[in-house]
């Protein structure tokens, strides 16, 4: 009896839980919340916060061999940001960011519009084909990319000779970056492309039919349309693709295997918080490193979330 | 979206008289469908496309077939197989190399990417299913603080993560790589976003008044509603895992427990570093190729689960 009285408003809207509390009934079963999140709180709590904490808490103190660990305070900050090396990853990782995050969200979006208009079986077969990459791991892909850039092993030099060109070195410290644009390019384009593309499965045909006695192009339709319309699709993709190229880590990691000149161990903030840790042993500085790039992703991502606010419809 | 895909084809042959005859009926331009020259644009610019994706994985099934010396000079080239196939010689040595170790790596792989997947979908469902059905004190905060936690860098926390494990004697240990996998905001966001709209609050309380406890509630009422989108965080928590090589590399130091990625990794480390006895590029590259099977399979038969769910969060 309570329940079915009480639980309409409270189910129904948001707010209306806090005016029905009354009921005893209603608010032991509310509990019941708790008891489905609990087990994900744990594993929140332990390795989500806890380590946030303890980097934290390691950032402000510094390890020395006579003294111990001591309380520094902010100087691992200041020195972090005064690091030539941190603020030259840190640039890179931007420069990455301006690059490959339109790129990548470009030829997504292309595709998906393009495969949006189709219903071929070329059409179908392009669409898991460019998405396939996903399913190789990043590190795998690297490999794969390091052969193909190789002079020795990769396809490259007889390409270019077709055309009567040399190749370029595709791993020399100038090409190393186009090549590692081109090798996240091809990992996870796919990947935004099945997202943007089902968005576009999820809008009405009624509005292109609206469209159509408007007499709309098809050009148009894509542009004025299908792109609004799937804002808070693409938003979630480059928030994805952000936060990816901020940290990026295994592309240039396992290419450095094979270009050691070209990508130093500092190469992304990432990196060098990888080497400081496990080459020598800096775990308090490590922690700062990547406590500062944690920092620095989560206000870009919500710097880019507040600026698209209206556009997506998320809150 | 299969009435989208039909009317497809069946307006395909309209188009294009229609666009001859264009101010009276753009019948299926205004739905994307251009005029016949569009339309062999759209496909040269997909086959462009396709061949830009498929030609590193080309390259990996012709590569697996050849020897070590095959792979530099071969009568192929590149991108084409030579006369002497090596891919079963390659999987005998690729058996015996290092006593096997690269079906243990394989095996690691399988196991990690199970078992967190399966746990981390399982966590996100009780959780995303509890904020979605449920309104109970702090629930907006700690949605809040999910939320935010999807913009948290996750290998930012793999040094702490890394420290606070060594503190309890777990780095270089199996759990070490698979209970920090099973994390995964983003599948509670998703479950939570399908719950609400696919589990009608009405269906529930019609069970708890003919006595159903929450719990029969959850596994008989929304469990097979929720199918589409276990199924959906399933697959993203297993190849999260699978794909995973910051973390293992982190963690792990003995060789027999090191997923594929870090193995792999490791013989190519050890044949750029090393004389010739120990340059395996052929054990690499047909490693690389059996090891990505799998997922290829996994990701062909499971085609109508991500072709429309990888989004399920992205519709709202």
């Amino acid at each position: 009896m309570t329940t079915s009285t009480v639980t309409p408003p409270a189910a129904g809207t948001r707010q209306g839980a806090t005016h029905h509390r009354g009921s005893r009934i209603e608010h032991n079963r509310q509990r019941w919340g708790w008891f489905f999140l609990t087990p994900f709180a744990v594993i929140f709590l332990v390795f989500l916060v806890a380590p946030l904490g303890y980097a934290f808490w390691m950032s402000l103190h510094t390890k020395t061999l006579a003294a111990g660990e001591s309380f520094t305070g902010i100087a691992n900050y200041q020195r972090a940001f005064s690091d030539p090396l941190f603020l030259e990853g840190l640039l890179r990782v931007g420069k990455f960011v301006a690059v490959m995050v339109p790129i990548q969200i470009g030829v997504a979006l292309a595709a998906a519009l393009v495969l949006d208009t189709l219903a071929t079986r070329l059409s179908k077969f392009s669409r898991l084909m460019i998405f396939a990459p996903y399913a190789i791991p990043g590190m795998i892909g690297a490999l794969m990319w390091g052969f193909l850039y190789s002079p020795r092993f990769g396809p490259a030099s007889d390409l270019f000779e077709l055309v009567g060109a040399t190749a370029p070195n595709f791993l020399g410290t100038g090409t190393v970056f186009g090549s590692l644009v081109n090798i996240v390019t091809w990992q996870w384009s796919g990947y935004y492309m099945i997202i943007i593309f089902a968005a576009l499965r999820g809008i009405d045909p009624a509005i292109y039919e609206a469209a159509r006695i408007d007499g709309a192009t098809g050009w148009q339709t894509a542009v004025r349309i299908k792109v609004p319309m799937i804002a808070s699709a693409l938003v979630m993709v480059v928030i994805f693709s952000l936060i990816g190229t901020l940290q990026f880590f295994t592309e240039p990691a396992v290419l450095r295997t094979v270009a050691p000149g070209a990508i130093p161990a500092d190469y992304t903030p990432n990196m060098y918080a990888f080497s400081l840790a496990f080459a020598y042993s800096q775990f308090n500085y490590a922690s700062t490193i990547a406590f500062a790039l944690g920092i620095v992703v989560f206000v870009f991502s919500y710097v880019f979330l507040y600026l698209t606010r209206k556009k997506s419809g998320l809150k | 979206m299969s009435v989208q895909t039909a009317g497809g084809s069946a307006g395909a042959p309209q188009t294009t008289l229609s666009s001859r005859r264009r101010p009276q009926r753009p019948a299926s331009e205004a739905a994307g469908r251009g005029p016949r020259t569009s339309r062999i644009g759209s496909h040269l610019f997909l086959l462009a496309l396709v061949l830009y994706f498929i030609t590193p994985l080309w390259w990996l099934v012709v590569a697996s077939t050849k020897s070590n010396s095959g792979l530099f000079v071969g009568s192929g080239g590149p991108l084409w197989f030579n006369d002497e196939i090596n891919i079963l010689q390659n999987l005998r040595d690729l058996s015996s190399y290092q006593g096997g170790i690269y079906w243990t790596w394989l095996g690691n792989s399988f196991l990690y990417a199970m078992s967190a997947g399966v746990g981390a979908t399982v966590l996100a469902l009780l959780a995303g299913y509890g904020f979605a059905k449920y309104r109970f004190r702090g629930r907006n905060l700690s949605f809040a603080l999910l939320l935010g936690s999807v913009m948290v860098p996750l290998t930012a926390l793999v040094i702490p993560t890394f420290v606070l494990l060594a503190e309890f004697q777990l780095v270089n240990t199996r759990w070490a790589v698979i209970l920090p996998s099973l994390l995964s905001p983003l599948g509670v966001y998703l479950i939570r976003v399908y719950a609400q709209d696919v589990v009608p609050d009405e269906m529930l309380d019609a069970g708890r008044v003919d006595g159903a406890g929450e719990l029969r509630l959850f596994l008989q009422v929304a469990l097979p509603l929720l199918r589409p989108a276990i199924v959906t965080v399933l697959l993203l928590s297993v190849v999260a895992t699978w794909n995973n090589y910051f973390l293992a590399l982190a963690m792990l130091r003995d060789p027999q427990l090191l997923p594929i990625t870090v193995g792999l990794d490791n013989w190519q480390a050890l044949s750029n570093a090393g004389a010739g006895g120990e340059q395996v590029w052929n054990l690499i590259v047909t490693g690389a190729f059996v090891s990505i099977l799998p997922l290829i399979v996994a990701f062909l038969a499971l085609q109508r689960y991500w072709q429309g769910g990888l989004t399920l969060g992205a519709i709202k």
